[in-house]
């Protein structure tokens, strides 16, 4: 069974990001990029495949500057097999991003597409699902556990009132949620072999996709900050407060 | 300009989510109409016919959107939505599993979770956690937005009389389908739409110690959430997390309590009217947005709080 999974390059999610000094977009300018999260949750449930004897195959794909090649370079260590990078320094929207990939879907025909349910800087949570209408697939979002059979995966995913399990036709979509797994970290050896492991590289004009973008971003600006509140003494202090100045309970 | 609202049901309840995108609706302007797909739906329907500002409410009864597969919903609303200048539904785990789906059907690239409306092609929304809020204009000529609940006030549900018409086209594409659900049966509110949360967080060291929670919560008639330090550590479930990830919430009171305050958290509960935390760490990041804060350990101050309420 052939597993596509894709990673994004984005800030470190430990980084506290700010607008830049005219407000019209997020400063990126030497902050420190690694792979998002939940895309390095999909890399992880794609080499436990593997593990199991699952996955014959795991073919990581990315999209985004040179660069974007260190993230896939990370996914090789983790356990893929070869790597492509669809490069362009456009910023791509998610529908654009969904359809480069439906582009290499369709000379990859995997069995299984894993992604993350969202990526942490756009938080968008759309582009698993639009490679699912795209491709014309069945989607499993937010998975928290897969059970995958010859042709059909049961995907268990956490929604509003718990938890669901649906059963899908192969090939699928799958995104993760965060209880998919708890993601290994590359070992050096594993670092080392992964330079030598394939990567390729495309441009989205090669694979004849139109990603001109759709949105415009007018400005980023910081939320409105909440006042300082006050400490209280003791628990009737705060009932006090609560009842007297807020005026929310009774 | 027209606008259709996907209904967020569980095939006999509206959900009161469902009012918020309304509300968004309303702010764009123009005619709303309301789809209810699902199964043996025809209550919501009726129910949805009572909101005053809705002109029409389309159903789509049928077996094949019972569980509302994204498979299936997406091509029945992307069909009917191509009647519409807007197709909106509030950010549930419902709609954001749909509505890209929707949007990419129609070629419209999808705006999530959008926190205001500033014209019928302009929304502010968070990013990056909610630590920026971006502003972002549409060229698509058919706008595919999903909304954040809290950010707007639920429009009533009672006095309207909107006619209600019936879809006849089934959508089943036949790949997917539904095993089963293991849902949270509480008698307490629902976190998105309760008046008041108490949620805690690694602090309370077990899922026994929760019970402090409940006992406060029934007391206040309040919800209980977790931050995902809770949830991560196993101490209650994952529909009960309260952050960017999990739920986002905006109650009139929301008490943190053993929650360090990690942006991932405030991301879901920042825009709540009075926040109060309890934690003993006197540097936990969770002060720096509290109203009131309690330095304190919270095993002794909450069944102290309990008995005084």
């Amino acid at each position: 069974m052939k597993i596509m999974v894709t990673v994004k390059r984005v800030v470190d999610y430990n980084l506290k990001v700010r607008p830049n000094s005219d407000n019209s977009d997020v400063d990126l300018a030497n902050v420190k990029m690694s792979i998002n999260p939940f895309c390095e949750i999909a890399v992880e449930e794609a080499v436990r495949l593997k593990e199991k004897g699952i996955a014959t195959e795991i073919i990581a794909v990315s999209l985004g500057p040179q660069q974007a090649q260190e993230q896939l370079r990370t996914a090789l260590a983790l356990g893929a097999d070869r790597a492509i990078l669809v490069q362009t320094d456009e910023n791509l929207e998610p529908l654009a991003v969904a359809k480069c990939l439906k582009a290499i879907w369709d000379m990859e025909k995997p069995d299984i597409v894993l992604m993350g349910k969202q990526a942490i800087d756009g938080d968008n949570n759309q582009t698993g699902q639009m490679l699912a209408a795209l491709t014309g697939c069945a989607q499993g979002t937010f998975a928290s556990e897969l059970d995958v059979e010859s042709n059909r995966v049961k995907v268990t995913r956490e929604v509003d009132g718990g938890l669901q399990t649906l059963d899908l036709a192969l090939p699928a979509i799958v995104t993760s949620d965060l209880r998919l797994n708890e993601p290994r970290y590359a070992s050096l050896p594993n670092i080392m072999k992964a330079k030598q492991k394939p990567l390729d590289v495309q441009t989205p004009q090669q694979l004849a996709v139109d990603i001109s973008p759709r949105t415009k971003l007018l400005g980023v600006e910081p939320p409105a900050q909440r006042q300082a509140g006050i400490m209280v003494e003791d628990v009737a202090q705060l009932i006090d407060k609560l009842k007297n100045e807020a005026k929310v309970i009774q | 300009m027209s606008i259709l609202v996907i209904a967020e049901h569980n095939n006999s309840q509206l959900n009161p989510a469902t009012l918020s995108s309304i509300a968004a609706a309303q702010s764009i302007g123009g005619e709303i109409d309301v789809l209810i797909a699902g199964y043996s739906c025809q209550s919501v329907a009726e129910q949805a016919s009572q909101i005053p500002s809705v002109e029409k409410v389309w159903v789509a009864d049928n077996a094949a959107y019972q569980q509302f597969l994204a498979e299936n919903m997406a091509p029945l609303i992307a069909e009917l939505g191509t009647g519409y200048s807007h197709i909106l539904a509030t950010a549930t785990t419902t709609a954001k599993n749909i509505m890209p789906r929707v949007a990419a059907l129609m070629d419209v690239q999808a705006i999530s979770d959008i926190s205001a409306v500033i014209s019928e092609d302009t929304f502010k929304r968070p990013i990056y956690a909610g630590n920026l809020i971006a502003t972002v204009q549409t060229t698509d000529s058919i706008k595919v937005l999903t909304v954040r609940g809290t950010a707007f006030d639920a429009v009533p549900n009672e006095g309207g009389s909107a006619c209600i018409e019936v879809v006849d086209k089934v959508q089943d594409l036949g790949i997917s389908s539904f095993v089963d659900e293991q849902l949270a049966v509480s008698d307490r509110p629902e976190l998105t739409t309760a008046n008041i949360v108490i949620s805690g967080g690694r602090g309370m060291a077990n899922g026994d110690n929760f019970d402090l929670l409940y006992s406060i919560a029934d007391k206040l008639g309040a919800a209980v959430g977790a931050s995902r330090a809770a949830v991560d550590a196993g101490y209650v479930p994952n529909d009960m997390q309260v952050g960017q990830t999990g739920k986002i919430v905006a109650p009139d009171l929301y008490i943190a309590v053993g929650i360090s305050g990690a942006i991932q958290h405030l991301a879901g509960m920042k825009d709540s009217k009075i926040i109060v935390a309890i934690n003993k760490d006197k540097e936990a990041p969770i002060f720096s947005v509290a109203d009131y804060g309690l330095v304190a350990d919270l095993f002794a101050v909450l069944p102290e709080l309990e008995a005084s309420l």
